[in-house]
């Protein structure tokens, strides 16, 4: 799916000018963890997370994921935008919780990929 | 050496969170652009990665240098700090000394360093009390 379809299915709005994303969303990952994203999403995954802090955008660019989905109605601190916006990092923002944004993205056919 | 090699050393600062991960991005960009595969940039960038968050977390300052050959992908790391009295502790999953405004941050998993050796063919670390930490990591190409 696209990262504006993303955004619909759980309600929420992509932040910035970063856009609806160049990149397909393949699957799906939800962690507050830095080091356990870096060690288990696949290219092109959604991070589902309640970070939004500059340092998001890093993990993301390393690796190659869709976006950064910030759940709880959290939006990205200032350098995030704009750091996300400089390297072309699609995030969304929706009021869901991380289960309920997971389960719509799930029930919608992303599936995370057999992390190891 | 007879064989070409290109080498990039990157300056880290200690508590630079605004700045933490530029070298590693850059590294990355840097493979991709010299036409690498991708299974091999993924390996080196989280090992990179985590290698330039334990410096900005943990040391004053840090020189990373990247060394490219045909053959291997080797990324060297030499930080001014604590150093780590006791390796074989750092290196167990979930041992961490990160504090907490760092935890709140998603870090102090205690995963980057078993994230490092699980993804580089070669790893050595030695580091002194007081003085600082070395981090050897190496890649093969082939
Ligand atoms: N360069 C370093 N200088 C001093 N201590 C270090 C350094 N690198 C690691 N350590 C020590 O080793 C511990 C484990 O490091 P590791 O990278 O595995 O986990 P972490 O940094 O605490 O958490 P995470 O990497 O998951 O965010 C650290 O908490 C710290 O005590
Ligand atoms: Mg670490």
């Amino acid at each position: 799916m696209t990262v504006t379809e993303l955004a619909r299915l759980v309600d929420g709005t992509i932040a910035g000018p970063a856009g609806a994303g160049p990149q397909e969303v393949r699957g799906g990952y939800a962690s507050d963890l830095l080091s356990d994203v870096m060690a288990h999403a696949q290219d092109g995954d959604a991070w589902i997370t309640m970070q939004r802090h500059v340092n998001t955008v890093a993990v993301a660019q390393l690796k190659n994921l869709a976006a950064i989905v910030i759940v709880n109605g959290r939006r990205p601190e200032a350098d995030m935008a704009a750091r996300a916006a400089e390297h072309g990092v699609p995030v969304v923002t929706t009021p869901l919780p991380a289960f309920d944004a997971a389960g719509r993205l799930y029930a919608a056919g992303l599936r995370g990929r057999g992390a190891s | 050496m007879t064989e070409a090699e290109f080498v990039r050393a990157y300056e880290i600062v200690g508590a630079d969170f605004t700045n933490a991960g530029r070298a590693s991005t850059s590294i990355k960009e840097t493979l991709k652009n010299m036409g690498l595969a991708s299974a091999l940039i993924r390996r080196v960038a989280i090992a990179a990665y985590e290698a330039e968050m334990n410096t900005v977390m943990y040391a004053r300052r840090a020189t990373m240098t990247l060394h490219v050959t045909p053959a291997d992908v080797t990324i060297d790391v030499q930080d001014e700090g604590p150093g780590i009295p006791d390796i074989q502790l750092a290196m167990q999953e979930g041992y961490s000394t990160a504090t907490a405004a760092m935890r709140e941050m998603g870090f102090g998993a205690g995963m980057g360093l078993p994230n490092i050796r699980r993804n580089a063919d070669q790893f050595a670390i030695t580091s002194e009390v007081n003085r600082g930490t070395a981090l050897v990591m190496t890649v093969h190409v082939g």
